[in-house]
């Protein structure tokens, strides 16, 4: 779980410099179908719900053992035993259920997590992705981020481009040690939206306003650019 | 009628320096506070804790390590705790990190009597470094030992006299596993009720894994709302 960057590391900035992270928000919620269980992770993936319409409905699963979260307490309605794995205190929908920590995770791995939207670090060309540690400096644990990433169904990265020093995280390999191999779909960041295949990051969309040709400065790992017209986001 | 209602003081005298002690709880919900505190008063030390993190800093978990009572924590993740962060940077703990439900399933095989779980997860990966890797119907795994301990410190909401458990909302998390998993079981309580009046079909954690049931004097302030956390 990722919820663990902003407190442990409060001077790195690297939370200061989403300036667009409500627009990659905005974006990945229309990525969610109706009636999906989806994971959200620490930071940008928690501004999702509140770009999903109301007539589709979706089940957040929070590993501390719940399915079927609402949206965060209102001040003076917060319940001390009902918590996301961030600490939030949250609300319920009438379908929620509570369970243990076994169970939470066979939800996960047991295929029934249809979507789960986490931040990074790095990501690779082959879907690689790396957010759990740097050796040395960065090392809070695993959490469910491991799990999260190999199992569920389909794995979207939300991340800024680049990272706080303007490099790309998009790269032909990652440098940093992997959380899972292969694992991730689709990458949205406030630049473009781009899918892993296995012909390689097929560039599906490019934000409104940014030329193409900064989307492919700003990305380490070549792109697939498709001859006709992208749509813009 | 059994009755396995105790002093804290006295369920306590279960815990001995050098201790595996498995300690239920994620974040504040579920988390035994007043078993941590009564041990911290008691002094006892060169513990090993299991826990999923250990709190916030100045918390439950956490006041334990500060004080120096542990050698080793094995936990899934440590994200809120800065202090314990450095301890473990200045190597004043051995932290031992599993992939969460890794951890969970560690602890309900071991409380389950099985030896151990094969897994996918980690493969690819520098878990993978340390780890025995046998391969099963063609596909590698690795294997992860069942998890055990001594004693386990469990939160529950109410528990009737024989010992049987009902927990609350997200605060059930580790803490019907980690009843299973330990030689003494003893759970604090928030609500006590005579010996059938819990409904059996309401039953988390039934008493036969149950030792000592801690009644709590009151609730207090660690247990309440995180003015941080909040909106």
């Amino acid at each position: 779980m990722w919820w663990s960057w902003k407190r442990s590391h409060p001077n790195t900035g690297y939370w200061n410099i989403t300036p667009y992270k409500e627009k990659i928000a905005q974006r990945a919620a229309e990525e969610i179908a109706a009636g999906q269980v989806i994971n959200l992770g620490i930071g940008i993936p928690t501004l999702i719900p509140k770009y999903l319409p109301d007539d589709k409905p979706v089940f957040i699963h929070s590993e501390n053992g719940i399915l079927g979260m609402g949206p965060r307490c209102r001040p003076g309605t917060e319940d001390r035993n009902l918590i996301d794995a961030g600490g939030n205190y949250v609300s319920l929908m009438k379908e929620a259920s509570f369970f243990d920590s076994a169970l939470s995770f066979a939800l996960v791995r047991g295929g029934r997590l249809d979507l789960a939207f986490l931040g990074t670090l790095e990501v690779s060309e082959s879907g690689d992705l790396a957010n759990w540690i740097i050796p040395g400096k960065f090392s809070p644990g695993i959490g469910g981020g491991m799990e999260l990433a190999q199992k569920s169904r389909r794995l979207i990265v939300t991340s800024t481009h680049t990272d706080r020093n303007g490099r790309p995280k998009i790269l032909r390999e990652c440098t940093l040690p992997l959380t899972a191999k292969g694992c991730v779909d689709t990458i949205i960041t406030e630049l473009a939206v781009i899918d892993v295949t296995p012909e390689g990051l097929v560039l599906r969309e490019i934000a409104e306003g940014v030329d193409l040709d900064e989307v492919i400065r700003k990305t380490e790992a070549p792109l697939v650019v498709p001859q006709q017209d992208l749509p813009r986001f | 009628m059994i009755d396995k209602r105790t002093s804290i003081e006295k369920a306590l005298e279960r815990v001995r320096d050098g201790d595996r002690v498995m300690v239920g709880g994620f974040g504040v919900p579920g988390t035994p506070f007043t078993l941590i505190n009564g041990l911290l008063g008691k002094g006892t030390r060169g513990l090993t804790l299991i826990k999923n993190e250990a709190n916030e800093d100045g918390m439950g978990l956490s006041r334990l390590i500060e004080a120096g009572r542990a050698r080793k924590l094995i936990c899934s993740h440590l994200g809120l705790n800065a202090t314990v962060i450095g301890m473990m940077n200045r190597n004043e703990i051995d932290v031992e990190f599993y992939p969460q439900g890794i951890l969970a399933e560690k602890i309900r095989a071991g409380g389950a009597g099985l030896m151990g779980i094969l897994t996918d997860i980690g493969l690819d990966t520098i878990l993978e470094n340390e780890k025995q890797c046998i391969e099963i119907e063609g596909q590698r795994a690795l294997v992860e030992p069942a998890l055990r301990a001594d004693v386990a410190f469990i939160h529950a909401f109410m528990a009737d006299d024989f010992g049987n458990l009902v927990y609350q909302k997200s605060a059930r998390n580790f803490n019907p596993l980690m009843a299973t998993a330990a030689d003494t079981v003893i759970a604090e309580v928030e609500a006590i009720v005579d010996t059938g009046d819990l409904d059996p079909e309401h039953v988390h954690t039934p008493g036969a894994f149950v030792d000592h049931v801690v009644v709590m004097e009151e609730i207090t302030s660690e247990y309440g709302v995180l003015e941080h956390h909040a909106l």
